[in-house]
């Protein structure tokens, strides 16, 4: 089975403190410290537990830079046969879909029987996956958490939905699934292995040989963008309430309620 | 204007709170709008849903049809495409049902698509301004949507208030003949529901968190209760586990669960690091505790000096008082 | 008394039976022979291990542990007994060999000694043979009415091995009685000179004292042929089993580990620059075992001692060090037989293993302290862990930390930046102003490490520690945000490439800081930077600094406040154990007046494990009790109600147990740094005038 990732290198938010810079026209960048982004990471992992269960290759693709050759690398080390870097200064300032556009272009020049990407990445949009499916008009799969294959035409897929309850359904091969976190435990992958496919040749297409229409990506053809970040109302220390038990719950559940902690 | 459109989810005869937040949201994108709801299902129950809607919205356009019986996002996406006339903006809730159903509904209806926007600030011709989150709710984001081809947009829940206004008296527009035969290439089977045990404190958005505090093994039940009064979830910190008063799966922590909830009640924990490091997303922390010099007191919001033993029923007590109220 | 009749008789038997004896004992010997080459098989087919070196340290450790028991005592029952048995055996191995060659040559009167060398070693071996035998009757009652605990068998590990035991004890007992008997045959027909008083060959001559010369003759006949039959039995039987280690030991011990606190190299001779062209790392299959580790499964005496002082054994964890062993060696046996084919590889972990197993270990080094053949566990478990690393096959709470440690540094995925604000608390700065080194900063350097940096708690030990090399007037400073973690547990957690880059960094930071020595509070960094790393500048712990300063007079001491308490201190392993350092703590403690202080029973190199450090604390085992709480209950039973330690693991892991045991308010826990900080009377507040960047 051919198995295409789409994966994305993010800041790690585990590792990071987020804060504006002192422009405020963005997050400081400095010390952060990038990975890739989780759900991709889970992702790859399913795939390669797919490839070993009944044979194939996986790629792993991204829309980027330079700097997001090491999360290729990384998967790689993990197992992922091919990496590719999809790059191309045309392609900066792309929005969800201009990204989505760019991949069908890099899937259409491909014979991909799985495409997977993590359920959303840093900016918690959780759109790529489902617009490239619906670009190359493949059925699709958001939160999955269990991957069992049927044969070689279809699979079988449980979604998380409320409650920690599973959606069970089949779904038909070609297709595109966004994977949740928990689907398997990812594999360690530590410096040395890294290392050991440091020389590993990359891929790297442009928007020529993908055959993109300029129009559609990058800032030109971005409909959505970020304005600026700013920072969400913080407290310093508890405000301690001093009234009865009685005043206090009242309290409480009043905040709980405009905190959307209350149905 | 472009025409604005909600989708509504129900289960078992009984809209969802998003029917109520979609409408407030389109109002806020368009305050002159009229918004359509658009609902889809089967059988009786789907006529009481769209009953219940017309009460709030103007126009509610049923699309009925036995695969949807089952909402089937694949499904629904293609009987939209059908019946949405061009040029119309689609608000959906973002829950597991808009995030597998919006994006791909973007690309068929070509418009613009944002997703799980919290507020709406500014509308000015053909650019609307909206509120966002990122890096787990770390940092918001002002985002510019292009309206000029019209979008479809995902609203997170229990972001809009829904407003209190006299009650309507809508049309209900029956669709379903404009749907045709559907085919999808995903089928639904069936729904497994989680044991109790199976409980995932990682995805709920409220939990009741006990430290040692609760001091024994049979007064969990407490937390429980309230929980339960919540629709959250019981998580802990590691020496309730150690204790073997819950399962490892409950614990919050630097080696147990991360958590991104948006309320987190702390009952009797002291707010070591270990714990606090499994708490992400700045969530709404209300801490009770009967030590005043607790360390959990200096990173959370709301503190309370208390026996959590005494405070929480006396807290489940008062929330099933306003439900009973409010169910009437 | 010898009639050359009588004496003829007995030799004309040996005679007529010649070739028979001579054919016996070739095949004895041939068939031992042929054992022990397809015992060492797998060692040829082992990794290399570097064991050739520093012979003299060698001999000296084989005099001390091998010939000198040294170990043995530890356990005080079974090592007397064990004592008694050795030096029997060292005895009768010359008489063993010469009664052989009796088969061989026509004289059977001891050959080789004569004259008053020969009677006192006659002597000398009748009592051996009793002493022995007698042993083995004791050993036998031991194991069938006494049951020492740690001779039973987990039933996840099999049957009980004391019918295998027994078997052997009686066999050992039946060759001192087919001896004694050939001797006191010997004696009775006529052919030996006198035999030892209250000796067993002086027990069976009173019972053959009234049968015939000829019957006496074949007796001895038989008695030899018995003898030689029973030592050949034993001979061969020995490499199946246990008994082995009887050959084995004097080589196991001879090439023991001598680098305490160590751990192996990824590959022995090969160089870390050529690591790169490793293929694997770790211990996969049986095969990557290196010889020397080989050698210690077929050495392990099964004695029980390692296993009932593991930590991790005691509270219900997977591990038991004896069974590493046992495990292994059954392993060998069944897939290197003496006969058939000879088995590669299946994966070890999985088969002989569990991943639990592997991951389980504190590294605490009881069962190495313990052992008196010397074998080595922790290694064994740092190559098992460098091959599940290799294989990505790592838990899920260890992939954190250790993602956090190869982006950040330390293993709680806080900014670099952070490092070094412990010590910026005014009211500390006050106190005590601790500078950042950059080039050629400071004659000493205070390598914090990341628990001690990072965790609230822990960083009053930081403060502590500071304030003392502050009040002893040490020129000293920190690495602050150019401090990475000591990569202790990475090493022995098996990562050991990400060691090496954080080991890389440390010492260029240190060398360029260009300190002359380098102090840390945390027994873990003290062993890295003593061991792990090269070419840094002497490193000692803050307890080896203050010792040194209170006997210079550099440091006073105000009487303990509530002289009611009773203290006791926790020796941290990798203070302790892995360097040996137990009395500078104490002479400490003791240092303080009004001090009260009681030992626990297990203590200093006995000292049991808190839980671990590093690594270890993102670790969850699957264990019926924490560490921590079985120490807290010791120190209680030990009559103490604070607890003095000189580690921050060590002070994470029991305030923790002290809260799990519900002992709050009754037990506390304090670090040797906090209490001398604490107690210590301090020279005249001086102005913090002379500060380099601060």
């Amino acid at each position: 089975m051919e198995i295409l990732v789409c994966a994305r290198r993010v800041p790690d938010t585990s590792e990071n403190e987020i804060s504006l810079n002192s422009t405020g026209n963005d997050i400081e960048r400095d010390e952060l410290v990038y990975s890739v982004n989780e759900p991709d990471n889970y992702a790859v992992e399913e795939a390669l537990q797919i490839v070993a269960r009944v044979g194939g290759k996986v790629t792993v693709v991204t829309v980027g830079g330079e700097d997001d050759e090491e999360i290729l690398r990384r998967e790689m080390a993990m197992g992922a046969t091919h990496g590719v870097l999809i790059s191309d200064p045309a392609f900066a300032g792309s929005d969800g879909r201009g990204i989505a556009t760019i991949l069908k272009g890099f899937v259409a020049k491909g014979n991909y029987d799985l495409i997977l990407t993590g359920v959303q990445a840093e900016d918690g949009a959780a759109q790529v996956g489902g617009m490239l499916a619906a670009m190359l008009d493949y059925p699709f799969a958001s939160l999955v958490n269990s991957i069992e294959i049927l044969d070689g035409k279809k699979l079988k897929i449980s979604r998380e939905i409320e409650g920690g309850n599973r959606e069970i359904s089949e779904i038909d091969l070609p297709c595109v699934l966004s994977i949740q976190t928990g689907i398997n435990e990812p594999r360690y992958v530590g410096m040395r292995g890294i290392r050991a496919v440091a020389s590993v040749p990359i891929a790297t297409p442009d928007a020529a040989e993908l055959a993109v229409d300029p129009g559609s990506v990058g800032k030109v053809g971005a409909k959505v963008t970020r304005v600026n970040y700013f920072m969400p109302a913080l407290g310093k220390g508890a405000e301690m309430l001093s009234g009865s038990r009685e005043e206090n719950i009242d309290k409480v559940l009043e905040l709980m309620a405009a905190k959307g902690g209350l149905k | 204007m472009a025409r604005i459109f909600a989708y509504i989810g129900h289960r078992n005869g009984i809209v969802d709170d998003s029917a109520m937040e979609l409408f407030a949201a389109a109002r806020k994108i368009d305050p002159a709008a009229s918004p359509t709801a658009l609902v889809t299902g089967w059988g009786a129950s789907l006529d009481t849903i769209c009953d219940a809607l017309r009460t709030t919205f103007p126009e509610v356009w049923k699309i009925a049809s036995e695969n949807f019986a089952y909402p089937n996002a694949e499904m629904i996406r293609k009987a939209l495409m059908k019946v949405l006339p061009a040029g119309s903006i689609v608000l959906v809730p973002h829950d597991h049902f808009g995030i597998d159903l919006a994006p791909g509904l973007s690309i068929k209806l070509n418009t613009a698509f944002v997703s799980d926007i919290l507020d709406v600030t500014e509308r000015s011709g053909t650019a609307l301004t909206v509120v966002r989150q990122e890096f787990g709710g770390q940092v918001s984001s002002h985002v510019r949507c292009d309206l000029s081809s019209e979008a479809v947009i995902t609203v997170r829940p229990g972001a809009f208030k829904p407003s209190s206004s006299a009650p309507l008296a809508g049309v209900v527009v029956d669709k379903s003949s404009e749907v045709g035969p559907l085919a999808a290439g995903r089928r639904y089977l069936q729904t497994v529901v989680a044991e109790a045990g199976d409980v995932d404190i990682t995805k709920h958005n409220v939990l009741v968190s006990i430290g040692r505090g609760i001091q024994e093994k049979d007064n969990v039940g407490i937390a429980q209760e309230l929980a339960d009064v919540l629709g959250a979830a019981v998580s802990c910190s590691r020496p309730v586990v150690d204790a073997k008063w819950l399962e490892k799966s409950r614990q919050v922590g630097s080696s147990g669960k991360t958590v991104k909830p948006k309320v987190y009640l702390a009952c009797g924990i002291s707010g070591a690091f270990q714990h606090l490091a499994g708490i992400k997303g700045n969530p709404f922390i209300i801490a009770i505790n009967k030590n005043p010099k607790a360390p959990i007191f200096q990173v959370a919001d709301i503190g309370i000096v208390d026996d959590i033993l005494e405070f929480l029923p006396e807290m489940t007590n008062k929330i099933r008082e306003m439900q009973s109220v409010s169910a009437k | 008394m010898q009639g050359p009749q009588e004496v003829s008789q007995v030799i004309s038997l040996f005679e007529s039976a010649r070739a028979l004896l001579i054919a016996m004992h070739l095949a004895g010997l041939g068939c031992f022979a042929y054992i022990v080459w397809r015992r060492l098989v797998p060692l040829m087919r082992g990794e290399r291990d570097c064991r050739f070196d520093r012979p003299w340290t060698r001999l000296t450790r084989v005099a001390q542990f091998w010939f000198g028991q040294w170990k043995h005592p530890r356990y005080p029952t079974a090592g007397i007994l064990h004592i008694l048995i050795f030096t029997g055996f060292i005895l009768l191995v010359v008489r063993s060999f010469s009664t052989l060659l009796v088969g061989l040559s026509s004289n059977i009167l001891s050959p080789g000694f004569s004259g008053t060398t020969g009677h006192f070693y006659d002597v000398a071996t009748d009592y051996a043979a009793t002493v022995v035998f007698l042993c083995m009757l004791v050993a036998m009652v031991r194991r069938l009415v006494f049951k020492p605990a740690r001779y039973a068998v987990p039933p996840r590990y099999g049957k009980a091995h004391t019918a295998d035991a027994i078997f052997l004890l009686a066999l050992i007992a039946l060759l001192m009685a087919a001896d004694s008997l050939f001797v006191a045959a010997a004696q009775a027909s006529g052919a030996h000179e006198s035999l030892a008083f209250f000796s067993l060959p002086w027990a069976f001559q009173l019972v053959l004292d009234s049968t015939s010369r000829v019957t006496a003759a074949n007796l001895c006949f038989g008695a030899y042929v018995l003898h030689a039959l029973a030592f050949y039995f034993l001979l061969c039987y020995r490499p199946f089993g246990i008994q082995f280690h009887v050959e084995t030991s004097l080589f196991n011990v001879y090439f023991a580990k001598l680098d305490r606190g160590a751990v192996k190299p990824v590959r022995w001779g090969v160089d870390e620059k050529q690591l790169e062209q490793v293929k694997r790392f770790g211990v996969k299959a049986f095969e990557d075992f290196t010889w020397k580790h080989m050698l210690d499964f077929y050495s392990c005496a099964d004695c029980g001692r390692c296993s009932d002082n593991c930590p991790g054994n005691t509270v219900g964890r997977p591990i038991s060090p004896r069974f590493i062993s046992i495990k292994a060696r059954d392993y060998a046996f069944q897939n290197y037989p003496i006969f058939g084919k000879m088995g590669n590889g299946k994966p070890v972990v999985g088969s002989l293993y569990s991943e639990d197993e592997v991951w389980s270990c504190t590294t605490c080094g009881a069962c190495e302290e313990e052992c008196p053949l010397l074998i080595e566990n922790i290694d064994k478990i740092v190559d098992l862990r460098r091959g599940l690393i290799d294989d990505g096959n790592v838990p899920q709470s260890l992939q954190k930390p250790l993602k956090a440690l190869e982006s950040r540094g330390n293993p709680y995925g806080k900014m670099e930046k952070k490092r070094g604000e412990w010590a910026s608390p005014k009211d500390f700065q006050q106190t005590c102003r601790v500078r950042t080194l950059d080039k050629n900063g400071a004659a000493t350097l205070y390598f914090v490490d990341s628990v001690t940096s990072y965790d609230d708690r822990m960083q009053s030990i930081a403060r502590a520690t500071a304030r003392i090399l502050d009040s002893v007037g040490e020129n000293f400073g920190i690495l602050g945000a150019g401090e990475k973690d000591s990569g202790h547990e990475v090493r022995r957690f098996g990562e050991e490439t990400l060691f090496m880059a954080l080991r890389d960094h440390n010492v260029e930071a240190i060398k360029k800081s260009g300190v002359k020595r380098v102090v840390t509070a945390d027994p873990h960094a003290f062993n890295a930077l003593k061991h792990d790393y090269k070419d840094v500048p002497p490193v000692e712990h803050i307890s080896q600094v203050i010792a040194r300063d209170i006997k210079a007079g550099m440091l006073k001491f105000r009487p303990i406040d509530q002289s009611d308490n009773t203290y006791t201190y926790h020796d941290p392993c990798y203070l302790g154990r892995h360097n040996q350092v137990y009395d500078d703590p104490r002479d400490v403690l003791d240092a303080i007046p009004g001090l009260k202080r009681v030992e626990m029973q297990r203590s200093r190199d006995r000292s049991f494990c808190c839980g671990g450090g590093g690594l270890m604390l993102f670790y969850e085992p699957k264990e019926e009790q924490r560490m921590g709480v079985k120490r807290v209950q010791m120190a209680a039973d030990a009559g103490a109600n604070v607890i003095v330690t000189a580690c921050p693991f060590c002070m994470a892991n029991i305030e923790d147990a002290i809260k799990v045991a519900g002992l709050e308010g009754k037990m506390t826990a304090i670090d040797l740094a906090e209490l001398v900080d604490q107690q210590m009377v301090r020279p005249a507040p001086q102005p913090a005038a002379t500060t380099l960047g601060g």
